[in-house]
């Protein structure tokens, strides 16, 4: 039963090649999906191009869906799953500062190294940004700490959080995502076009 | 019209094809290694290699860098690093195939490069920044939290997206 290298069944020694083959298969989608280009992926924000929210909301819901299906087959089991800690403040504000830091830069950083892969320079500088960001970050440490460090849930999920099944939280996260899809397609046709 | 298709080089994949083959690979990568996707833990294993390489007295002595610092081993040993080599050969061989592989600057004709690679830069500072504090980016913290529901993640997307929505007013010459 899956995660199969947390329980043996794949050997560790596979981890770094199955992290270059993973991280291909990565950069090839996001890449093929458009990616690379910063005038798309800031279009969400324009409503001239909804690439970002169709892919990123298709990609979850078809995770969701297929982690906790498999789940139920017993093929793999959720609860070895890392789940990402919640820290509230620390998500709230990180979270603000990087949407800044996108409407600017027009890239987040797994976009930026498909920009770096195809040659743009915006792309490169931004990656620069990031490496000078997260400098900045870990000099100022112990100035940051307190918010860092703050508010800790816990590996919580929406499960624990809201106290209602699973199934439900996705079937409701599911026609979230098909009314924004319906919706950004309506914008779109209201938006004045933009060439890039 | 037809001609003009072939010659535009920005006709990428459908959204959702390409969402769903990304919500496949997601499952693939919880499947095999228990953990989601990543992009910024590469960046920040380099910029500790760097620290470390430079100056291994100061790098060891703050708290966040010395969190990942092991003794007789490389932090650019580490699985998001491969992950993000891998995401390099992808992304090439992707645009290789649609001739999109071109030494530029792409910015809106409204704006000039110098202001593009500014603002570009200012970005990913700030970028840097928020995802050190929120744990991850929007590949490591959102895409993959949501993928499992993790409550963090929800959070850091609403946060990415509603800022992004409230200050894009104001960045609206540099796209549009």
């Amino acid at each position: 039963m899956g995660p199969l290298i947390p329980n043996g069944i794949i050997s560790s020694d596979w981890n770094y090649i199955i992290a270059i083959l993973i991280g291909f298969a990565f950069g090839y989608i996001l890449e093929a999906s458009g990616f690379s280009s910063s005038r798309k992926l800031a279009g969400v924000f324009y409503g001239y191009d909804f690439a970002v929210l169709k892919v990123f909301f298709t990609s979850a819901v078809v995770a969701v869906i297929g982690l906790y299906y498999m789940d139920y087959l017993n093929w793999i089991d959720i609860s070895q799953l890392y789940v990402h800690p919640t820290y509230v403040w620390a998500a709230i504000i990180g979270g603000m500062i990087m949407g800044v830091g996108f409407l600017a830069g027009g890239f987040c950083p797994g976009t930026s190294l498909c920009a770096v892969a195809i040659g743009k320079i915006d792309g490169m500088v931004f990656t620069l940004g990031l490496m000078i960001g997260i400098f900045i970050f870990s000099e100022f440490f112990n100035s940051l700490e307190p918010l860092f460090e703050r508010s800790n849930l816990g590996h919580i999920t929406l499960v624990d959080s809201l106290n209602i099944s699973p199934y439900w939280i996705i079937f409701i996260f599911t026609i979230i995502a098909l009314v924004a899809f319906y919706f950004s397609d309506w914008v779109r046709s209201k938006v004045k076009k933009v060439f890039y | 019209m037809k001609k003009k298709k072939q010659q535009n080089r920005h006709v990428y994949w459908n959204p959702y094809f390409g969402g769903f083959l990304l919500g496949l690979l997601i499952i693939l990568t919880f499947y095999l290694t228990g953990r989601g996707l990543g992009a910024s833990g590469a960046l920040k294993s380099g910029v500790v290699t760097i620290v470390d390489t430079v100056a291994p007295t100061h790098a060891e002595n703050n708290a966040y860098y010395s969190k990942f610092i092991k003794e007789g081993e490389s932090p650019m040993n580490n699985w998001l690093v491969f992950e993000a080599i891998g995401v390099l050969f992808g992304a090439f061989l992707s645009g290789a195939f649609t001739g999109r592989i071109k030494l530029r600057v792409q910015h809106s004709p409204k704006i000039t490069s110098k202001r593009r690679l500014i603002f570009a830069l200012i970005g990913g500072i700030l970028f840097g920044v928020g995802a050190q504090i929120a744990r991850g980016c929007t590949s490591g913290a959102a895409l993959s939290g949501m993928a499992v529901l993790a409550t963090g993640g929800f959070i850091t997307m609403l946060a990415i997206f509603g800022t992004g929505y409230l200050v894009a007013y104001f960045f609206r010459k540099n796209w549009i």
